[in-house]
C-alpha cells in the first residue's frame, strides 16, 4: 500500500464525515431547538463565544490527527534503512514550548469566557416581565405573578423584552426532583433545584415558537417533559395575558342554595366530579394551581401533555381515558403501592383509581370522555 | 526479596481452621483460592470482558431504540434502566476492573517483584468486585434494576419508594452495589500503592519505573481517596431512602446539591482513574513499536501526577447549570482549562516518541495511535466544556455523550485493546492473530467514529441525553440512524476480537518471551510468566532496563545491538528446578478472602430488603472469614524449611 493511496482514503473519509456533518446541521437547521441558531440575546452571546473556540478546537483536532497519521506513515519501519533510529530521550526546549503554547491558547480563551460568564449573570432590564417556572414530574407550570395568571407547558413572552425567570422545584410545601429549563435558541440551561430559586433571563428577538426540554433526568417520563416558548409582539402578548385573566367560558360550579358553590348540574361538570379530576386540576380560576396543570383556559393552548401532543379532540379523548398509555407515568402501578404518591394522571380504563367509597372507579366510557373533551375544548 | 518469609509464619504450627488450607495451584478449583496476582489479573480481565459484552448489548438496545423517532423497542422504564446500567457497568465493572486486571498482572512484573504486597487482600478485592457486579445484576430479577442514572442524582434517587419518584428497589441496589464495588477497588488500590512503593527490585528507583506502573500508582491513590467520598454519598442516599434522614430533603433543611458536590468530587477523579491506565499502556506501546524511548519520560510522569492532583479541583464543571453564581463557575472553568495543559503535553510527547522512530504498525500500535487521535478529540470537546457559557448549552445533550465516549472509548477502551494485543503473549503464551487484529482495529475505529462523531452535532442542534424517544421533525433522524449503524459496526469489531481470542486459544503455546523486542522487565521472563515471575530478582540499572541489556547507543545516539544481549533463560520455566535452586516461597492459596467477600452480598441483600434475618448469615460469613484469615499464616510452612539458608542468602 503506497502512501498517496492511503492519504486519498483519508481525504475520502474526511469528506464523507464532513458531508454527514453538513447533512445533520442542515436537517436540524430550523427545528426551533437549535443552539447554533440563536434567537435570544444570551443565546447569541453564547454562540458568539462558542463559534471561534470551536473553530480553534477543530483546527487543533485536525492538526493532531494529521500529525499522528503523518508520523506513523513517515517513520514506518524499513528494514535496513531505519531499524536503528536515533535514540532521543527528550528535548527540554521543545517540551517547554508545547507546554506554553496550549497554556497561552487557553489563556486567550479564558478571557472572553470569564467576561461572558459575568455578562450573562447581569440582572435583567427594569421593565423585565417576571415569570415563575415550576418544574414538576413531568410538566411545567408557568406563573405570571403580576398578572396573577397560571398556565402550563406553553410560556408566552413578548419579543424584545427581558423575561426574568425564577426557577423553582417547590410549591405548596412540597418539592419535586431536579429539573432543568432549557430553550436552546433563547439561552443556556439553568437547573431547577429543590430548596433554591435559580434565576435566568431570556428574551426573543422575533415572534415564533421556540422549543424547550427538561434537561435533567427526572425519572420515568423525563423524555416527554418538553415545553414551548411562544414569543409574540407586545400587543399580541398583552391580548393573550388579559384573556388568561378572564373567568372560564364554562363554569364548573354554580352558586348553591346557601351561596357556596356546588358542581353545576350539567353533564361535563358532573363527570369531572365523578372522576375526581378536581383532586389535582383547577378548572375555573386561572390564578392558582394544585398538583396538575391549570385547565381554566386549556383551549387557548396548542398542545398538551408537556407539549408532546397537539391539542385535538381525538388526542384529548384518548388522553382522558388512558393518559399513561400516551405518556408513561408512575400512576400506572400506584394502586399496588400502599400509601404511595402516584405521579401523573391515572388511567380511567385500566387499573382505575379508587373512588370516595374506597372502591375502584368504573371505567370511563368513550361517550363520557367525549363529553368532558367537548367541554374542555370550549375553555378558551 | 519475597515478603512472605515472616518468621511467625514459619515457626507457627499448622492449625486447621475448619477449612483445610487449599494447596492446588492448577486446575479449575485453584481459581477460587488463588492468590497469584497473575491469575487474579486474568480473572479481573475475564470478568471485565464479560461485563463489557453485557454493557455493549445494553448500548445496542439503546441505539436500536433511538434509531428512529418515537422508537418502540423499549418502554421508558426499560430504557431508563438500560442507560443506568450501561453507565454503571462500563465505569465500575469494565473500565476499573480491566485496568486493575492489567495492573495486577504487570505491575509486579514491571517492578521486578515476585508477588504483590497483600496477596489475600488482592484476592478479596477481586471477589468483591465480581460479587458486587452479580449483586447489581441480580436486581433485574429481584424487584427492579437501578433506574436513576449512573450518577443517581438526589432527590430522585433518595426519595423513599413510597414517594413515587423512582419506583422499585433499583436505587437501593445501586447505592449498596456501588459501596461494595468501592470496597473492592479500594482493596486493589491499597495493594497497588504498597506493592509499588515497597516491593520494587533493587535499583528500580521511582524514576526508572515504567510509565504504566507509574500511572497505576497515581490511579491507586486517586481510587483510595475518591471511593470513600462516593461511599459516604451512597450511604446518605440509602439512609434518606430507607430511614427518613434528610440529607437531601430540601423541605427539611437538606440540600440536593450536596449530593452533586460529593458525587462529582468522586466522579471527576474517577474519570482520571479510568483514563490514566490507558495513558500508561499507550506510553508502553508507543516506545516499543517505535524502537525509541518515551520522549520526555519525566514530563510524561509528572503530567500524569499533575492530572491526578488537578483532577480534584474541577468537579464543579459537572454542575455549571445548577446556579452557583459567576465567581464559582469562573474558577472551575479556569481549573478545567488548566487540566488541559498537562494532558496536551502528554499528547505531544507521545507524538515526539513516534517521530523519528522505526514504526511497526502492529495491532497494538494501531490502537495506541488511535488512542492519541481519538483521545485528543475528546480532550478538545472537553475544552469546549470549560468555556462555561457554551457548556450551559451543551450540558446534558448528546454533545457531552460524544465528549466522554471519545475520552473513554476512543481513549480508555482503545488503550485497553492496545494492551490486549501487546501483552496477550506474556499472559497466555500465545500471540493474538495480527490479521484479525487489524480487522478488529479498523472496524472499531470506523464504528466508533460513526457512532459518536454525529453526537456532537445532535447535541448542538438540541438533542438531550437520557431520553427514550424523540419526536419526528426535529432533524435528528438521519444522524441517529447512522449512529445505530455505527454501534453495530462496533459490535462487529468486538466480535472479531472475541473470535480472535478463541482462535488464538487453539493455537500452540509458542509465543517468544520477548516477541515485540520490549523494553521493560516483563519481557525478560518466559511467556507465559511463571508462577514465581522471576527466578532471580533482577538488579535494575536503568530505565527500560531490559532494553538496555539488549541495546546500547553509538556516539550519534543510534541503536546498537549488544552481542547476545538479553537472552531469556527458558530453563527458568522448569518450575521444580527453579524452586529448588532459589528456595522461592510463594504465599499459599486461601479460602478466606472468598468467604469474607461472600458475606458482603448477603449483607447487601439484607440492606436492600431491610431484612434483619439476612444480617446474621452475612455477618457470620464476614466475621468467620476475617477471623480465620487473621489466624492463617500467609505462607503455609513447608515440611522442610529452608529458612537458615534463605536468610543467609541475603
Amino acid at each position: 500500500m503506497t502512501p498517496p493511496r492511503k492519504s486519498s482514503r483519508f481525504v475520502l473519509a474526511a469528506g464523507a464525515l464532513a458531508l454527514v456533518v453538513l447533512a445533520g446541521c442542515s436537517q436540524a437547521q430550523n427545528n426551533h431547538q437549535n443552539s447554533l441558531d440563536p434567537h435570544g440575546a444570551d443565546a447569541e452571546k453564547i454562540n458568539n463565544l462558542f463559534t471561534p473556540v470551536a473553530v480553534v478546537a477543530i483546527l487543533v483536532g485536525i492538526f493532531i490527527t494529521g500529525a499522528t497519521i503523518y508520523v506513523a506513515i513517515r517513520f514506518r519501519y524499513r528494514p535496513g534503512v531505519n531499524e536503528n533510529p536515533k535514540q532521543t530521550h527528550g528535548n527540554t526546549r521543545l517540551e517547554i514550548t508545547w507546554t506554553i503554547i496550549p497554556a497561552v491558547l487557553l489563556a486567550i480563551i479564558a478571557v472572553p469566557t470569564v467576561g461572558t460568564i459575568f455578562t450573562l449573570a447581569e440582572p435583567p432590564a427594569d421593565n423585565a416581565l417576571q415569570v415563575t417556572v415550576i418544574g414538576k414530574q413531568w410538566w411545567w407550570e408557568f406563573q405570571y405573578p403580576d398578572a396573577k395568571v397560571t398556565t402550563a407547558n406553553e410560556l408566552h413572552i413578548p419579543v424584545n423584552r427581558d423575561v426574568a425567570i425564577k426557577l423553582r422545584a417547590c410549591d405548596h410545601g412540597t418539592c419535586n426532583v431536579i429539573h432543568s429549563f432549557w430553550v436552546p435558541e433563547l439561552s443556556g440551561t439553568r437547573d431547577v433545584v429543590p430548596g433554591r430559586t435559580n434565576t435566568l433571563v431570556i428574551s426573543a428577538d422575533q415572534p415564533g415558537t421556540y422549543l424547550g426540554q427538561c434537561k435533567e433526568y427526572c425519572g420515568l417520563s423525563h423524555a416527554n417533559m418538553r415545553f414551548r416558548v411562544i414569543a409574540q409582539s407586545a400587543s399580541d402578548f398583552e391580548k393573550w395575558l388579559s384573556g388568561q385573566q378572564q373567568g372560564p367560558v364554562n363554569s364548573l360550579t354554580t352558586p348553591g342554595p346557601d351561596g357556596n358553590p356546588v358542581i353545576a348540574d350539567e353533564p361535563a361538570p358532573q363527570l369531572i366530579q365523578k372522576f375526581q379530576c378536581t383532586n389535582c386540576h383547577v378548572f375555573d380560576d386561572a390564578s392558582t394551581s394544585t398538583y396538575a396543570p391549570n385547565l381554566t383556559h386549556l383551549a387557548s393552548r396548542t398542545t398538551f401533555a408537556s407539549g408532546y401532543y397537539e391539542l385535538t379532540h381525538s388526542n384529548l379523548v384518548k388522553w382522558l381515558q388512558n393518559a399513561p398509555g400516551m405518556i408513561p407515568m408512575e400512576s400506572q402501578g400506584c394502586r399496588e403501592i400502599p400509601q404511595g404518591i402516584c405521579v401523573g394522571m391515572p388511567s380511567f380504563t385500566e387499573n382505575t383509581p379508587d373512588g370516595p367509597n374506597g372502591k375502584p372507579l368504573p371505567e370511563m366510557t368513550p361517550d363520557q370522555a367525549n363529553t368532558i373533551a367537548d367541554w374542555l375544548l370550549e375553555q378558551t | 526479596m519475597t515478603a512472605f518469609t515472616d518468621t511467625q509464619a514459619l515457626t507457627a504450627a499448622p492449625r486447621p481452621l475448619i477449612l483445610r488450607r487449599p494447596k492446588a495451584t492448577t486446575g479449575f478449583w485453584s481459581w477460587f483460592t488463588t492468590i497469584d496476582h497473575k491469575k487474579i489479573g486474568i480473572m479481573y480481565g475475564a470478568t471485565a470482558l464479560v461485563f463489557f459484552v453485557v454493557g455493549g448489548i445494553e448500548a445496542l438496545l439503546i441505539r436500536v431504540q433511538l434509531a428512529g423517532p418515537n422508537g418502540t423497542l423499549l418502554t421508558a422504564s426499560q430504557y431508563n434502566t438500560l442507560f443506568t446500567m450501561h453507565g454503571t457497568t462500563m465505569v465500575f465493572l469494565v473500565g476499573m476492573p480491566m485496568a486493575v486486571g492489567f495492573g495486577n498482572y504487570f505491575v509486579p512484573l514491571q517492578i521486578g517483584a515476585r508477588d504483590v504486597a497483600f496477596p489475600r487482600i488482592n484476592m478479596f478485592g477481586y471477589w468483591v468486585v465480581l460479587f458486587g457486579g452479580l449483586f447489581l445484576y441480580s436486581s433485574f430479577f429481584l424487584g427492579g434494576a437501578p433506574n436513576g442514572g449512573w450518577f443517581g442524582y438526589t432527590p430522585l434517587t433518595s426519595t423513599p419508594i413510597s414517594g413515587g419518584a423512582l419506583p422499585g428497589h433499583g436505587a437501593d441496589f445501586w447505592a449498596v452495589g456501588i459501596v461494595m464495588l468501592g470496597i473492592g477497588s479500594t482493596s486493589a488500590a491499597i495493594n497497588f500503592i504498597v506493592t509499588i512503593l515497597n516491593m520494587r527490585a533493587p535499583g528500580m528507583t521511582l524514576m526508572r519505573m515504567p510509565v504504566f506502573t507509574w500511572m497505576m500508582l497515581v490511579v491507586a491513590f486517586l481510587t483510595a481517596f475518591a471511593m470513600p467520598i462516593v461511599t459516604a454519598a451512597m450511604i446518605m442516599v440509602f439512609f434518606d431512602r430507607n430511614f427518613d434522614t434528610t440529607f437531601f430533603v430540601a423541605t427539611k433543611g437538606g440540600d440536593p446539591l450536596l449530593y452533586q458536590n460529593l458525587f462529582w468530587l468522586f466522579g471527576h477523579p474517577e474519570v482520571y482513574i479510568l483514563i490514566l491506565p490507558g495513558m500508561g499502556i499507550v506510553s508502553e506501546v508507543l516506545p516499543t513499536f517505535s524502537r525509541k524511548p518515551l520522549f520526555g519520560y519525566s514530563v510524561v510522569v509528572f503530567s500524569g501526577i499533575a492530572i491526578g492532583f488537578l483532577g480534584w479541583g474541577v468537579w464543579v464543571h459537572h454542575m455549571f447549570a445548577t446556579g452557583l453564581g459567576p465567581v464559582a463557575i469562573s474558577a472551575f472553568g479556569l481549573s478545567t482549562m488548566l487540566i488541559a495543559v498537562p494532558t496536551g503535553v502528554k499528547i505531544f510527547n507521545w507524538l515526539g516518541t513516534v517521530y523519528g522512530g522505526a514504526v511497526r504498525l502492529t495491532t497494538a500500535m494501531l490502537f495506541s495511535l488511535g488512542f492519541i487521535a481519538m483521545f485528543t478529540l475528546g480532550g478538545l470537546s472537553g475544552v469546549l466544556h470549560s468555556v462555561v457559557p457554551a457548556d450551559t448549552q451543551q450540558t446534558d445533550t448528546y454533545f457531552v455523550v460524544a465528549h466522554f465516549h471519545y475520552v473513554l472509548f476512543g481513549g480508555l477502551i482503545f488503550g485497553l485493546f492496545s494492551g490486549f494485543y501487546y501483552w496477550w503473549p506474556k499472559i497466555f503464551g500465545r500471540m493474538l492473530d495480527e490479521r484479525l487484529g487489524k480487522i478488529n482495529f479498523w472496524t472499531l475505529l470506523v464504528g466508533f467514529n460513526l457512532t459518536f462523531f454525529p453526537m456532537h452535532i445532535l447535541g448542538l442542534v438540541g438533542m438531550p441525553r437520557r431520553t427514550y424517544r424523540y419526536e419526528p421533525g426535529l432533524g435528528w433522524d438521519t444522524l441517529n440512524l447512522l449512529e445505530t449503524i455505527g454501534a453495530f459496526i462496533i459490535a462487529l469489531g468486538t466480535l472479531v476480537f472475541l473470535v480472535n481470542v478463541i482462535f488464538t486459544a487453539r493455537k500452540p503455546r509458542n509465543a517468544l518471551a520477548d516477541p515485540w523486542d520490549g523494553r521493560s522487565l516483563e519481557w525478560s521472563i518466559p511467556s507465559p510468566a511463571p508462577e514465581y515471575n522471576f527466578a532471580e530478582i533482577p538488579m535494575v540499572e536503568a530505565r527500560d532496563d531490559w532494553w538496555h541489556r539488549k541495546y546500547t547507543e553509538d556516539a550519534d545516539g543510534r541503536l546498537v545491538r549488544l552481542p547476545a544481549g538479553g537472552a531469556v533463560d527458558e530453563a527458568d520455566l522448569d518450575v521444580a528446578q527453579v524452586e529448588q535452586e532459589h528456595h522461592i516461597h510463594l504465599p499459599s492459596p486461601s479460602f478466606y478472602p472468598l468467604v469474607v467477600a461472600a458475606g458482603l452480598p448477603v449483607l447487601g441483600y439484607a440492606a436492600v430488603f431491610l431484612n434483619p434475618w439476612l444480617v446474621f448469615p452475612g455477618l457470620l460469613l464476614l466475621l468467620f472469614g476475617i477471623y480465620a484469615w487473621g489466624l492463617e499464616p500467609s505462607t503455609e510452612p513447608e515440611p522442610i524449611v529452608a529458612l537458615p539458608e534463605e536468610v543467609g542468602a541475603r
